[in-house]
Order: C-alpha cells, then sequence, then structure tokens
C-alpha cells in the first residue's frame, strides 16, 4: 500500500540523566539511539526486542508523555492524532469501578454521562468482562485488569493504538483470543496500532511489519515485512512461510 | 459478632463507673478532689437546664469547627503547591521545620496576648495546631500520586483541572484524610488550651471557673463534654472516609 505515512520517527534519541544527574551526550543512560521508521495508515508494526532495549520508552516518546533528548516523532495528518494507550502493568484508577476506569478517556473529551457509560458498556462486553461492571480494580485478576486497559485504549476510539506489551500477563488460551479479537478491531476499525511485544509468535500473528530493536542502546536492528495471509487463523504458525520468518526473527534478536 | 462486641463495651463502662462511684465513695475524698459521678450527673443536668453548658460547648465547638476549616484549607492549598513545585517546597522548608519545632501550646499565651480573649485567637490556635499535620499529609498524598497515572493522563492531553480532580485529589485523599483525621483531634486541643489560657467563654473557660470555685464536678463536666465533641468530630472523619474510600480494602472492618 503506497499511502503516505502518518507516524515520522526520524533519528529518535532518548538519553536518561544517570545517578550523576548527567545527561550529556556521552553521560547518562542511552536507552535509544538514532532511531528512524515510519508508519502508514491502518499499519500493525510490533516492536521486538530484548527487555531494556528501550521498547517502552519509545511508546512514551510517541505519546508524548516524555521528551525526545533529539530527533523527531511527526504526525502527518493532525498535530496530535487521538492515542489510546496500553501499558505494560495494567495502570487502572483503583478508586474507580472496572466501568468508569473504561469511562475515564469519554469523560476527559468532555462526553455526556449517559452516552460515556452506554459505550464503555460495550467494551466492556468486547473484552469479555459482563458482569464485573461495578466492581474494584483491586478485585480482579492480573489478566482481567489488563483486560480493562484495552477497553479502556479503545473506547475513545483513537487513530493510533499503542500497546505496550499488552497479553504478556495473560493465560495462553486468552492471550490467543485476544490475539484474533485484536486483528477483528484493527481490520473493521481501521486503526494503525503500533505493539511491543517480547513474543515472536505473536508479533508474526498479528503484524504487517515486525522492527527488532537491539540491546541497550536501542536501534533498529531488522525491520521486517511480514506478508502472511489474513485472517490469520491459529494454525497459521505451522506453515513453511510463518517458520522462515520465525527463525529471521530468532537470529535477529540473539 | 457486632453485637458481642458493644456488649462488652457497654459492661466495662458500665465497671468503670462503678469503679469510680465506689472510689469516691469509700476513698475519703473530698467532693472538690473526686466527685462522685451522680454528683457529676446532678452537676450536668443543672448546666444544661441553666443554659450555660450549650452555650459553652457551642462556643468552643464554633472554634473548632472554623479553626479546623480554616487550617485545613489554608494547608491543603499550600501543600498541593508544595507538593508540585520543588523549589517552592526549597523555599519555605527552613520554615516549615522551624515551626514543626515549635511547642504551639507554648505560644498559645502569647496569641492570646496578641488577639485578645476572644474567639479570633482560638480559631487561631486552632488553624495554627491543625495546619501542620494537613499540609504534611497533602504533601505526601499528592507526591504519592503513582507516576504511571500521569503518564496515563498525559496519553489522553489532559487539561490541568482534569488531572487535579480525576488523578491527584482521588489519588491523594486516603494520606490526606488520615491528616485531617489527626487535624481534627489536634484542633479540640487547640480550643482549649486557648481557651484555658485567656478566655470569657467556652468549656475551656468553664474548666477554669470549676477550678476556682472548687467545683470539681462542673469540671468534669466540661471534661466529657470535650470528649464527646472530639470523638463526634473523629467519627464525622471516619464517616467521611467510609464513603470515599471504599475502594481501599482497609476501610473494610
Ligand atoms: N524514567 C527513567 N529514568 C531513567 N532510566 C530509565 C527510565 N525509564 C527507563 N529507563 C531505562 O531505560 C532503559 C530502557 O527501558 P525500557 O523500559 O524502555 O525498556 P523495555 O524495552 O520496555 O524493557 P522491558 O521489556 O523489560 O519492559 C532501561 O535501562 C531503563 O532502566
Ligand atoms: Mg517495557
Amino acid at each position: 500500500m503506497p499511502t503516505k505515512p502518518i507516524l515520522t520517527v526520524k533519528d529518535l534519541s532518548v538519553v536518561f540523566p544517570d545517578n550523576n544527574g548527567a545527561s550529556s551526550p556521552k553521560g547518562g543512560l542511552h536507552a535509544l539511539e538514532y532511531i528512524s521508521f515510519e508508519v502508514c495508515p491502518r499499519e500493525f508494526v510490533c516492536f521486538l526486542g530484548p527487555s531494556g532495549s528501550g521498547k517502552t520508552t519509545l511508546l512514551r516518546a510517541l505519546a508524548r508523555i516524555l521528551k525526545p533528548t533529539s530527533g523527531k516523532v511527526n504526525f502527518i495528518q493532525r498535530q496530535q492524532p487521538k492515542i489510546g494507550m496500553v501499558f505494560q502493568q495494567p495502570n487502572l484508577m483503583p478508586w474507580r469501578t472496572v466501568l468508569d476506569n473504561i469511562k475515564l478517556p469519554l469523560e476527559l473529551e468532555g462526553m455526556g454521562d449517559v452516552k460515556a457509560r452506554a459505550k464503555a458498556q460495550e467494551m466492556v462486553e468486547l473484552v469479555g468482562l459482563k458482569g464485573f461492571e461495578d466492581n474494584w480494580p483491586r478485585d480482579l485478576s492480573g489478566g482481567m485488569a489488563q483486560r480493562v486497559g484495552l477497553a479502556r485504549a479503545l473506547v475513545h476510539d483513537p487513530d493510533l493504538l499503542l500497546l505496550d506489551e499488552p497479553f504478556a500477563s495473560l493465560d495462553a488460551m486468552t492471550r490467543e483470543r485476544m490475539w484474533t479479537e485484536l486483528s477483528r478491531i484493527w481490520q473493521a476499525k481501521q486503526k494503525t496500532v503500533i505493539m511491543v511485544t517480547h513474543s515472536i509468535n505473536e508479533s508474526l500473528f498479528l503484524a504487517d511489519r515486525v522492527l527488532v530493536l537491539t540491546q541497550r542502546p536501542g536501534k533498529v536492528k531488522l525491520d521486517l515485512k511480514v506478508d502472511l495471509p489474513r485472517p490469520r487463523k491459529d494454525d497459521i504458525r505451522y506453515t513453511p512461510a510463518f517458520g522462515k520468518l520465525a527463525l529471521k526473527l530468532r537470529k535477529a534478536i540473539e | 459478632m457486632k453485637n458481642k462486641t458493644s456488649l462488652l463495651g457497654l459492661s466495662s463502662i458500665l465497671l468503670g463507673l462503678l469503679a469510680w462511684d465506689l472510689l469516691a465513695r469509700f476513698g475519703s475524698l473530698p467532693a472538690f478532689i473526686l466527685p462522685s459521678p451522680v454528683d457529676v450527673w446532678v452537676r450536668f443536668l443543672k448546666a444544661v437546664t441553666d443554659g450555660s453548658l450549650f452555650f459553652h460547648a457551642g462556643v468552643t465547638l464554633l472554634e473548632i469547627v472554623m479553626g479546623l476549616g480554616v487550617g485545613t484549607l489554608l494547608a491543603t492549598v499550600l501543600g498541593y503547591l508544595v507538593a508540585r513545585s520543588r523549589t517552592l517546597e526549597r523555599a519555605l522548608s527552613p520554615y516549615l521545620v522551624a515551626s514543626q519545632a515549635v511547642p504551639l501550646v507554648a505560644i498559645a499565651p502569647l496569641l492570646v496576648i496578641w488577639f485578645g480573649p476572644g474567639m479570633f485567637s482560638k480559631v487561631f490556635i486552632c488553624s495554627l495546631i491543625v495546619f501542620f499535620p494537613v499540609l504534611v499529609n497533602t504533601i505526601v498524598g499528592v507526591r504519592a500520586v503513582p507516576a504511571a497515572l500521569h503518564d496515563l493522563m498525559r496519553s489522553y492531553h489532559a487539561a490541568r483541572r482534569d488531572i487535579l480532580f480525576k488523578l491527584e485529589v482521588p489519588s491523594a485523599l486516603p494520606i490526606f484524610l488520615g491528616g485531617l483525621r489527626i487535624g481534627a483531634t489536634l484542633s479540640v486541643i487547640g480550643a482549649v488550651v486557648g481557651e484555658l489560657v485567656g478566655a470569657d467563654s467556652g468549656l475551656g473557660f468553664l474548666i477554669n471557673v470549676g477550678r476556682g470555685q472548687y467545683d470539681t464536678a462542673l469540671v468534669f463536666v466540661a471534661l466529657f463534654t470535650l470528649m464527646a465533641l472530639a470523638l463526634s468530630l473523629y467519627g464525622l472523619v471516619i464517616l467521611v472516609e467510609r464513603r470515599f474510600l471504599a475502594w481501599q480494602e482497609s476501610v473494610e472492618r
């Protein structure tokens, strides 16, 4: 698809001040170094990398939670697209019930309460938490909490989804159901997704493109196109094409 | 279970009263040293019927509530600003540390000299004494807001106002209310100390009167009324906690 990219990242570097407070080019902790890539509309991009390679840092920079030390993050369509973010931890507000947590982005947009509740309720059902609307986050299992986080990221119909290992804490069965669900949502709602993961299988099951980051400081080591047919079913991982891609990724990670 | 607890509590109170009565009766202590429970009860009824108890209790309650209100308001606003600004914290911290070290009870006479024996000096003392626990807990509470939740709000480009009311206030509330609970108790102490130093009304004034006239039963009446005030205030804060902190496990008692 030869469309114009909606997101261009150019020479992005993030350096955290080290214990001495120094963040000069030499000192400091270099989390990301000269990252450049582009993302097209409706593309599903996965970042794969070892722990500490700066994956979370990258997402935080894309969401403008964190100011890059140097380099540029540019969104073409609008100055700032609507973002839905799923964090590595569920990151729910403990004083809000499940439904109210999911409703938060709508409140921030100023949507009326009745409408917001109805939309949040839809999301509750989408992530399979019907019956838990009024529970406090403390009463949820890790996997359930993570699904609330996913619902919250989707509820306000964002242009760009940023997912930080969203399924890491789920059991294998739920995880695969969520993969299918996410593929479906992504195709139906035409979203652009950037997802961070540890899992080669997960990235190949979901992504159009997989970018591999190196160990710290993170650089893009491989940009791999995943041209597996969609919709991808469970058994796709036993096909030779899948195996070949998986092998390439494994080699890049080592 | 709950019935059993309250039954036990009630019988323990009755036993205490009995012990007090026996001590007063057979301890060969004169009534101006230790009046019996009955003496105190009679004095209580008298103070109620002549209206003096309600008047003085009302004055003290007003001082407590006003002092608590003013002190809490100022401490909350300042605490929030200090929590958000390291510069302000550095500028103010010498004062904050020094003022923590001043025994407020000891400067009460000074305040009464400056502001007179009326209500104002008491409200002032109460506000001062309430100020610090609320300030400290506000600072700690606002600082303890999880950074990850700030990230969440920032990813939505939340307005400053939404960050305040949808994140910082609810997140800091448990610690803040802990400070308020301490403040409520201290406020009672502040009002009474101020009144003992110099006042023309209030329960502290009543204690002084009782002492001067060897009307020890009156001192007891004032004391019990003070306890009732302090307990109700404390209970009020607990009620607020139950209402707003239902999401916390620790509130379920
Ligand atoms: N706020 C921060 N201050 C200082 N150093 C940080 C900060 N955030 C991250 N780092 C450092 O930057 C590096 C990259 O961290 P990051 O969280 O992006 O890694 P990650 O790829 O997400 O790892 P994981 O897979 O374990 O989640 C790490 O060495 C981390 O210690
Ligand atoms: Mg991470």
